[in-house]
């Protein structure tokens, strides 16, 4: 909310400047986002007197003035203004000088080959209206010298707060002004409020139909007004609230509701028909409010309606064709009070939200009715003429106020400062509650967000100041501090520097996709029949569905490094994949994703041309980052199913047992990834670390170490399998087939072509055999040689010799 | 000849010898079996005793100095042989080695971790909770009531889905659902930190749909606000690593909280960026306070034996002040050039005895 520093005076007697304004508003709460003072921009510019004026030798439309702007140098200045001429007295900027509208710094200059120090300003320049015609003309006898924001008053700095949604007390000038006499800034000085006697009964007829979203609806006419602009020094004051003036009667009801916190509505009398009541909508009812829009209605919104039509979507905003207008003669006001709840409920509905909304919805001062009601009469007849009805009240605002019971001993016990009894009685009775001797609190009307003891702690800390809190330490355990990571976040640290420490850089992407991207990647999750978070509200289509996921996220990344120009691209993410538990709860799984793409290595002098990734690097990753998990990668099991975005033949699942998928990696599909508009060869890996078992702790100790007496032995044996045989069953056949003597079964060739039959492969495997308490006899290693070679024919093996 | 003669001319031979044949044929004329040394070596079993004392040592010593010189002579030819293969085999040095890529940690993962590093000193335990939430955990058990206004204060994204109990599901706009699934599920005295994922329905240069936040969480007996000032200039002096920190409370309003705080940390102006430290000015960072007495209930604790107080901050913004990012929509881009930038090293991992920061 934003007011001027003389507007606050009105309220509060006080000699603090406006910073010491701005300061105390942020002790107490009241927070300032902003200070602007209107004569900051009007330095440089000068009350000053044109004593010639003659025409320019090379312009037409240009005239040489002398201007005495007050200190016996007349000066020269070129100017074309049309009204300029000898004995005007006008507003002069003086070289350096900024000027407002433009941002432009006065200097000396030459105007078509004329000296020209400074300028004559028009109004549209100096940002004080919109009129271009010509330059400002002022009284003749304004002193010629004086600076112009004093000479204006401009000077009146311009103070914007941040309303917190609990104040509403304070979205009025007089309630901050009530906030700041608390806090000992000055005396409060209540708005006096005339008494004005209705001259003839009310002719039109109030109700309230709707005692529940309307309990009270206050009304009278007033006739024979005329409207017009309102007072000058009501413009200023409702320009500088960042308010545009309308018209007086508008002006008034939108200045009732800056200075007081009190919205109120002025209907042309001559539009309504019949008694104007407050009812609930029917259902499909219309209205075209203030702001030109249609607004369709429900049985659930109060409104203000006559006998034809809604003229107003109560407490939000007025309609369109009973609003004031130039030719109003005769008006009805309107003060009602509006519960908050259906308000706020109406004004989410309608998403339509104004000043009037926004304070209705935090609760107005129900027992500001009548005052209101005064003060806006009074308003409107100084300013607008016209003769006022009586009153009608229809209904009862909810007067009642809240009690509390206080225990002083709470302020510190909850607010950590110690403050004497006396002293919380003087602060909350200078806010305006009652303080019982009993310390039974009576909350003020005006402070509906007040409904417990530690808001009274609230009121009494935040006055006493918040800088008088002394820090106090929590309590420490005993000892060195006692590690808090649960395994799972220990699991996820090192699977993420471990990934870094592979030269991964780690990216953080949206949570959500593109439906399209979701369905590609949740395909699979989809049939077997787990559900997507698919959002109601999306900022974009883009960004819509929750990730079933990682990869499209990390891929879209790819490809905007590759725009950029990378030749190599290695990202991973750890975050979490979007799933819909049965239950309707949300499943989130943590996932680690890898995208490798581009060059491997980049083209080197000894290592030739660059190298490509290929599927194998997504299992390097994929094996080193589960070793980093903890898990022992030895025993997983190498399937297939890896998700239809992979490359069908270069893709694979990590498992521990057959159903316990822990990875999924490989080349992604061509088509998947010109999808994401990618050339070339991507690769891809996700780890589902939410799959990865918890580990068994077993204390620090390690097994005893034993390192066997004898040398192990190692011999060599290729084999010529069938090409459709996995290797990695022609290692696990091996090494099963004799698990006493064989600790290590290594694959190190892999061949085909010249000597090796069609269709068939040649693979060699140097295996480790560890001897325990006697060396390996010949017949020994000719038995374990034989076991080797009989496993490997099973699989339809044949040792080359 | 004499015997010095001998040795002079044997020594000498010795120096000339420019190949390693050269030198085997002076050793053979010396030592070799016919050779001028080895023929007076011989000649020592022809003396009498008195004659082999004084001759013994002497020819002794020729014998000697001929076997040195030979060697030092042959060692010679080696290094000067092995000198010539090096110099063969010289590498260009200043050609590049082979490269491996650098691997870097995310800024907010780096700072997550210093704020679990600096929160497990104070006691506090890492705690989180679904992304995907309900409204009662999100709003309605934090005191924010379907019409109250604060809800306008969230952009909220909404998903059509309701939970089993008919509550409407949504993406969380703060960590604080956290602090009730912590007080719905453990016992008091409770100190937790909870980092995540957090979105608002906002899109522009300052504000990105999703963020990072950090909630923290204090539930004990006879906690207040000076614990609160302490847990947060604590926290903040060991993560900004000055001791120059300074912080300003001032009264505010959050619906979960009463009384509510807001703290400004004060900044000072170092080669034209804000450096946190000092009081030049003051930049709001936290939002805070004192748990309200419906939230404890709530969560089905008794208000009046239990109290405490809540605080959060954007973790991306702690990242920014600490570290000097001016662009929080880059964070989410997955750039290269940024992720070497502003990442970290693997082996940067926050410690207490060597610094959370890096």
């Amino acid at each position: 909310m934003k007011f001027s520093l003389s507007w606050l005076k009105q309220y509060l007697e006080t000699d603090a400047d406006f910073q010491a304004v701005a300061d105390c508003l942020n002790r107490i709460g009241l927070e300032v986002e902003g200070i602007e003072n209107p004569a900051d921009k009007l330095a440089g510019f000068r009350v000053a007197r044109v004593l010639t004026a003659a025409p320019h030798p090379q312009a037409d439309k240009l005239q040489v003035l002398t201007v005495d702007q007050g200190d016996g140098n007349p000066l020269q200045v070129v100017c074309g203004a049309p009204n300029a001429r000898a004995g005007l007295v006008g507003v002069f900027g003086v070289e350096g000088a900024t000027v407002p509208a433009n941002g432009m710094v006065l200097k000396k200059t030459a105007i078509r080959g004329v000296e020209s120090n400074g300028m004559m300003c028009s109004v549209a320049e100096l940002e004080l209206g919109d009129d271009h015609d010509g330059i400002i003309e002022l009284p003749a006898d304004a002193p010629v010298g004086m600076a112009f924001a004093e000479y204006a008053d401009a000077n009146d700095p311009v103070i914007d707060v941040a309303i917190t949604p609990n104040r509403q007390d304070c979205m009025g000038v007089m309630g901050v002004a009530r906030d700041l006499a608390a806090a000992g800034l000055g005396t409060f000085k209540p708005v006096e409020v005339p008494s004005i006697a209705g001259s003839y009964p009310c002719p039109v007829e109030i109700r309230t139909d709707d005692p529940e979203g309307c309990p009270a609806f206050y009304g009278r006419v007033i006739r024979g007004v005329k409207n017009g602009p309102s007072p000058d020094w009501m413009q200023a004051r409702l320009k500088a609230a960042g308010q545009r003036p309308i018209s007086a009667l508008v002006d008034c009801t939108n200045y009732l509701m800056l200075a007081c916190g009190r919205p109120a509505h002025a209907y042309d009398l001559a539009q309504l028909n019949g008694a104007v009541v407050a009812r609930r909508a029917s259902d499909g009812e219309t209205v075209t409010a203030l702001n030109g829009k249609d607004y369709a209605l429900t049985s659930e919104m109060t409104v203000i309606a006559d006998d034809r039509s809604v003229h107003d979507i109560a407490g939000i905003m007025g309609g369109e064709h009973s609003g004031c207008a130039e030719d109003t003669t005769d008006v009805l006001l309107e003060i009602a009070y509006f519960t908050p709840e259906r308000i706020a409920k109406t004004g989410q509905a309608l998403a339509l939200t104004s000043d009037a909304r926004s304070r209705f919805e935090r609760g107005v001062d129900p027992a500001f009715l009548d005052d209101g009601l005064a003060l806006l009469t009074d308003l409107i007849v100084q300013t607008c003429g016209g003769e006022p009805s009586e009153i009608i009240r229809a209904g009862q605002p909810p007067l009642e106020r809240r009690a509390i019971a206080y225990d002083t001993a709470r302020c510190a016990a909850l607010g950590g400062i110690d403050v004497s009894a006396d002293r919380q009685k003087a602060i909350l009775e200078s806010l305006g509650f009652d303080v019982a001797p009993d310390w039974t609190v009576t909350v003020p009307t005006w402070r509906r967000d007040v409904d417990g003891s530690a808001d009274l702690v609230e009121e009494v800390v935040r006055i006493v100041g918040l800088d008088n809190i002394v820090s106090a330490p929590l309590p420490r355990a005993e000892g060195v501090a006692k590690p808090t990571a649960t395994p799972q976040q220990s699991l996820e640290r090192k699977v993420r520097r471990a990934a870094a420490a592979r030269g991964l850089n780690e990216a953080i992407n949206w949570s959500f996709l593109p439906q399209k991207e979701a369905d590609a990647f949740g395909a699979l999750r989809q049939a077997q029949g787990e559900r997507m978070w698919v959002l109601a509200n999306p900022i974009s289509e883009d960004m819509k569905v929750m990730r079933p996921s990682l990869l499209p996220g990390l891929l879209s990344a790819a490809q905007r490094n590759m725009d950029r120009g990378a030749s190599s691209v290695r990202l991973f993410e750890i975050g979490r994949r979007y799933l819909a538990a049965h239950d309707g709860t949300s499943d989130e799984r943590l996932t680690c994703g890898i995208v490798l793409a581009g060059e491997k290595t980049a083209r080197g002098w000894a290592t030739g041309k660059a190298a490509k990734f290929d599927a194998y690097d997504a299992k390097a990753e994929v094996l080193a980052l589960l070793a980093a998990a903890g898990v022992a990668t030895d025993s997983l099991m190498v399937m297939g199913e890896a998700g239809d975005h992979y490359h069908p033949g270069q893709s694979a699942t990590l498992r521990m047992g057959p159903k316990n998928v822990l990875a999924a990696f490989g080349t992604l599909h061509p088509a998947t990834a010109k999808a994401f508009g990618l050339d070339g060869v991507v690769i891809a890996a996700e780890i589902y670390l939410d799959a990865i078992p918890a580990k068994k702790t077993s204390g620090f100790m390690r097994p005893a170490y034993t390192p066997p007496t004898l040398q192990a032995v190692t011999r060599d044996f290729a084999f010529l399998v069938p090409d459709s045989l996995a290797a990695g069953d022609l290692v696990r056949a091996i090494r099963g087939s004799d698990k006493a003597n064989i600790v290590v079964v290594r694959l190190f060739d892999r061949f085909a072509g010249q000597g090796v039959p069609e269709g068939q492969v040649s693979l060699a495997v140097e295996v480790t055999l560890q001897p325990g308490e006697k060396s390996y006899t010949d017949p020994e290693l000719h038995a374990i040689s034989m076991s080797i070679i009989s496993a490997a024919e099973k699989l339809g093996g044949m040792l080359r010799i | 000849m004499s015997l010095e003669n001998l040795k002079q001319t044997v020594l000498a031979a010795i120096a000339e010898a420019s190949t390693p044949e050269e030198l085997e044929a002076v050793r053979i004329d010396a030592l070799g079996k016919q050779g001028s040394v080895s023929g007076l070596l011989k000649t020592l079993g022809q003396m009498s005793p008195e004659e082999r004392q004084v001759q013994g040592p002497v020819i002794n010593g020729l014998r000697e100095a001929v076997t040195n010189g030979i060697a030092a002579k042959k060692a010679a030819f080696e290094t000067a042989i092995l000198n010539q293969r090096l110099a063969t085999e010289r590498l260009d040095m200043t050609l590049p080695a082979p490269e491996a890529p650098r691997g870097t940690v995310h800024p907010v993962s780096q700072v997550m971790d210093e704020l679990a590093e600096i929160f497990a000193d104070m006691g506090f335990a890492v705690a989180e909770g679904p992304e995907i939430e309900d409204d009662w955990h999100n709003f309605s058990a934090l005191n924010i009531p379907e019409t109250h206004p604060a809800r306008a204060m969230h952009d909220t994204f909404y998903f059509p889905d309701k939970d089993a109990e008919g509550r409407a599901m949504l993406l969380r706009t703060h960590t604080s659902p956290v602090q009730i699934r912590t007080m719905t599920s453990q016992e008091p005295p409770i100190r937790i930190i909870a980092p995540g994922r957090v979105y608002r329905s906002d899109s522009d240069a300052t504000h990105t749909p999703m963020f990072h936040q950090i909630e923290g969480l204090v539930i004990d007996k006879g906690i207040h606000l000076g614990h609160l000032k302490w847990t947060l200039e604590t926290f903040l002096r060991a993560f900004f690593e000055r001791d120059d920190v300074v912080l300003r409370l001032r009264p505010s309003y959050f619906p979960f909280t009463e009384p509510s705080v807001e703290v400004d940390v004060g900044y000072s102006v170092v080669n034209g960026k804000r450096v946190i430290g000092g009081s030049e000015g003051w930049m709001e960072v936290l939002g805070s306070g004192m748990v309200h007495r419906r939230v404890i209930e709530a969560c089905g604790l008794d208000p009046d034996m239990w109290q405490g107080f809540a605080f959060g901050t954007g973790v991306d913004r702690l990242a920014m002040l600490k570290y000097g990012m001016d662009d929080l929509r880059a964070f989410f881009d997955g750039d290269n050039r940024w992720l070497q930038h502003y990442g970290f090293n693997a082996l940067d991992v926050p410690t207490l005895s060597g610094g959370v920061g890096a």
